[in-house]
């Protein structure tokens, strides 16, 4: 019975036992209804086993929602607990481990994916590239991201979620304070995941390097190819840091090592340096996408190039070199002298100088444009201002003095949700309405998408403004409840009506998504937004081959100038087109991946050992497996074209 | 696919030369993993808790004879893939063999170095500055270990292939990595073994 008990959920209320019947209900539902519509072969060979850079970007993104969902369903939690003085909707050890996955989720799991996916279905269409440089990487990577998406959201139905915060500071997150084997999950979870995204990065930086158009130089790729290029390299740099931090964390919690302890040399406070080490560039590595997906969206829609585009490369350049430098400004008040403080004071606030160059110009390139108010353009405009209070909380907050008062406040919850959610959720959502068109051949309604604009946006005001009130009055982030007498209820009140508007947004997205589906034209074009990169140059939804013919680029607005000033952007014929085959051997191998992180979350040692030789046993098949691809041939392409209308433009 | 016969055979595809790139690129993210891990020593070096310092259990002989031996497999390799150059397959394999067999002898002995850790009272759990030391260590053995299945997988290929575009691309990658233990260790004797004893 022993074995069994450490399964069991160490605090079980009504709502997580309606969650596991929920979950075991929504598994059955999928394998019936894959079964009943004989659809097993065609999602295992269309989608499970793809190596395609698009189909590998839409899976991310489609985790990504539904972990925007999970997410989101933490979030709506914490703030219906927080709505009222002395609330019991949930215990504080249930609403730590709320607030704890939430920001696991929303970052990992739904950011990064977000990102990534976006960027694996864009990049390689913005440098006219047919695939990115190593294509079975790349599903290896979202395989293993998806098997620690998955590690991480079974935490709550099986032994605990993690509870020490996303930051999972020691000692709390040490087995002393932190007894179920929540943080277990939160190390495996993230270990896994996060194999996958250096090798993404790795993956991303040979392609943009290589695998551009002929013509088509560093300084004339696009600028979500740049954004791209710089978040990669800032991946490949700090997510060892991140792997070597989580390898000590789990040494101590499962080997009884001493690195983070108090006692035999230990330190807790090198866990807070590794993590925000990482964790400082992660954010970057974050916004910077979603930079680049404002900078295209924004020249789009204005019909102006984008003002400043050596400055929008060196900023972000700058942006990355200055982000390996400003860890220590997230705890400020943890013990360091004067001299420290300042000196990391001065670098996060020397980080506000390229971001307002980066504002400037994108004001400078709606100065004098044809603004058309789309949806994408909708959420590009909002995030100006709204990201700007953002940023300037955040030199507030870089004051090492000042911050005495502000930090573990809900001013600082306050700021970083307005920077995110203006930030990156916004760029998400207005980079999947951008390319959707490309993604599926048709375009979502812009009727529908307005509404849920307006509620997100006006639910974010009141959602985050108020917590900037009561974190300023002394409001601790992480408290369960507060008491009548400290007068924070109202606006609390205000937060979680916000979060109501925020959620009501959301599920509009979703209906929308239904919505044009089924009835959105068909025949849109291959450019529906008059835009300007060259992704928009080849049909929609894009054939599997992207380019019939490689482009041939000029400038930075490739599409722009072929249609305004004529120039040719497909020189040559169609010839045959060298292309990955696909391989089951990624999804096995996280499958075994997962098997492993989750016997070691259990101590279960055969399971460890059986799942390790398996996933050695793939990688050595790999080693051995001969794969030189496949090719299609010119006669194919050319009847492939003629279904889109028309060879190569 | 294509070859290009003006390049050397590992860079002669266009998918060689990525595959190159790509890897010269992981080796940038596996320095960063070293110098965490360096960091992370220098920090905990002198905190030793009731535990023994670095100059109380380091042996000067068996780190003597690891440097050695995984210096000579650095060389070995290097005469490997100038044998590969001009296309003398039998000299490879005989060159790799020998790296392998002296990567193979850099393990053994660092496992007797671990079992006299051991023995000395010097585990993982003692202190703060036993677990990095081990910590760093294993890393790098862990890396060797792995380099051995690797290139003994490379080796058979190359009987059973030749040497073709694919497994000289292979090889010369394996090279990259080896070169790259290589360097990751003079930092461990340097700045680990001859700093703790000084």
């Amino acid at each position: 019975m022993e074995f069994f008990e450490r399964f069991a959920v160490p605090h079980p209320s009504p709502l997580i036992y309606a969650s596991m019947v929920a979950i075991g209900l929504v598994i059955i539902a999928i394998i019936a209804g894959v079964s009943y519509f004989k659809k097993w072969g065609y999602l295992w060979n269309e989608w499970l086993t793809t190596t395609d850079h698009k189909r590998i970007g839409i899976m991310y993104i489609i985790s990504a929602l539904l972990m925007l969902f999970r997410g989101g369903a933490d979030a709506v939690m914490m703030r219906l607990q927080t709505s009222v003085p002395d609330n019991t909707f949930l215990d504080a050890q249930h609403y730590n481990e709320v607030f704890t996955t939430h920001g696991v989720v929303m970052i990992f799991f739904m950011a990064m994916a977000f990102v990534i996916g976006l960027m694996n279905f864009v990049v390689p269409l913005q440098i006219g590239a047919r695939d990115v440089a190593f294509p079975r990487l790349n599903a290896i990577s979202f395989w293993l991201y998806f098997a620690g998406a998955m590690l991480f959201n079974i935490s709550f139905v099986i032994g605990g979620s993690p509870d020490a915060g996303w930051t999972n500071y020691y000692p709390l997150a040490s087995n002393d304070f932190s007894t179920s084997v929540g943080v277990n999950y939160y190390n495996w979870a993230l270990q896994i995941s996060g194999i996958g995204t250096l090798m993404t990065g790795i993956n991303f930086i040979a392609t943009i390097i290589k695998m551009r158009a002929p013509g088509m130089t560093l300084m004339k790729m696009p600028m979500f190819t740049w954004s791209a290029l710089i978040t990669n390299a800032i991946i490949v740099f700090a997510f060892p840091v991140l792997t070597i931090a989580i390898i000590m964390g789990t040494l101590d919690r499962q080997f009884g090592t001493h690195f983070f302890a108090s006692t035999n040399g230990g330190m807790d406070m090198m866990w807070a340096n590794l993590f925000w080490v990482w964790g400082h560039p992660e954010v970057y590595i974050l916004i910077l996408p979603a930079f680049g997906i404002y900078s295209e969206i924004i020249a789009t829609f204005s019909q102006r190039n984008l003002y400043g585009y050596k400055s929008m490369v060196g900023s972000m350049v700058i942006i990355s070199l200055l982000s390996f430098l400003v860890w220590v400004h997230h705890f400020f008040t943890m013990g360091q002298d004067a001299l420290t403080n300042s000196i990391f004071s001065i670098t996060t606030m020397a980080i506000a100088v390229p971001t307002g160059i980066k504002i400037f110009n994108w004001l400078l390139t709606m100065w004098k444009g044809k603004i058309h108010f789309t949806v994408p353009m909708l959420y590009s405009v909002a995030f100006i201002p709204l990201f700007t209070i953002g940023g300037v909380t955040g030199v507030m907050l870089g004051v090492a003095s000042a911050d005495y008062q502000y930090h573990n406040t809900m001013f600082l919850v306050a700021h970083f949700h307005n920077t995110i959610i203006p930030g990156v959720v916004f760029a998400m959502l207005a980079g999947l309405t951008y390319w959707w068109p490309k993604m599926f051949g048709f375009m979502l309604n812009e009727k529908i998408g307005k509404w849920a604009f307006w509620f997100l946006t006006i639910g974010f005001c009141f959602s985050f403004f108020p917590m900037y009130i009561t974190g300023l009055d002394g409001q601790a982030r992480r408290m369960f409840t507060y008491s009548e007498a400290t007068g924070f209820g109202p606006l609390n009140m205000l937060s979680f009506f916000g979060a109501g508007l925020m959620a009501i947004g959301f599920v509009i997205i979703v209906y929308n998504i239904y919505y044009s589906f089924r009835y959105s034209p068909r025949n849109v074009g291959d450019d529906p937004w008059n835009a300007r990169s060259l992704e928009w140059a080849t049909h929609n939804p894009v054939p599997e081959y992207n380019f019939a013919v490689l482009p041939q680029v000029e400038s930075s607005e490739a599409f722009w100038d072929y249609k305004k000033k004529g120039h040719k952007l497909f020189p040559d014929s169609i010839k045959k087109i060298h292309m990955p085959n696909n391989s089951g051997l990624p999804i096995i191998m996280s499958g075994l991946f997962f098997i492993f992180g989750f016997s070691f979350v259990f101590y279960i040692w055969a399971g460890v050992i059986i799942s390790a030789i398996g996933i050695f046993a793939c990688m050595a098949y790999r080693s051995f497996e001969k794969d030189d691809g496949r090719y299609i041939s010119a006669e194919e392409i050319k009847e492939t074209e003629d279904k889109f209308g028309g060879a190569g433009q | 696919m294509k070859i290009d016969h003006t390049q050397p055979l590992e860079y002669s595809t266009e998918q060689n030369q990525l595959n190159i790139l790509g890897f010269w690129i992981f080796l940038g993210a596996e320095i960063m993993l070293f110098a965490t891990l360096f960091a992370s020593y220098f920090i905990y070096e002198n905190r030793v808790g009731n535990g023994p310092s670095g100059g109380e259990i380091f042996e000067i002989t068996p780190v003597l004879i690891e440097t050695f031996v995984l210096l000579t497999s650095s060389f070995t390799i290097g005469l490997a893939i100038n044998a590969m150059r001009l296309k003398r397959t039998k000299a490879m394999l005989v060159f790799l063999g020998i790296t392998l067999l002296l990567g193979l002898g850099f393990l053994s002995v660092e496992i007797y170095e671990f079992m006299h850790y051991y023995h000395v009272g010097a585990t993982l759990q003692t202190s703060a500055f036993t677990a990095i030391l081990l910590t760093t260590l294993g890393t790098h053995g862990a890396h060797v270990t792995l380099g051995l299945f690797w290139g003994l997988f490379i080796m058979i290929q190359i009987k059973r292939r030749g040497l073709t575009p694919a497994t000289a691309n292979k090889s010369f990658i394996f090279s990259l990595y080896w070169h790259f233990l290589d360097v990751v260790w003079i930092f461990i004797f340097s700045f680990i073994y001859l700093k703790g004893m000084m």
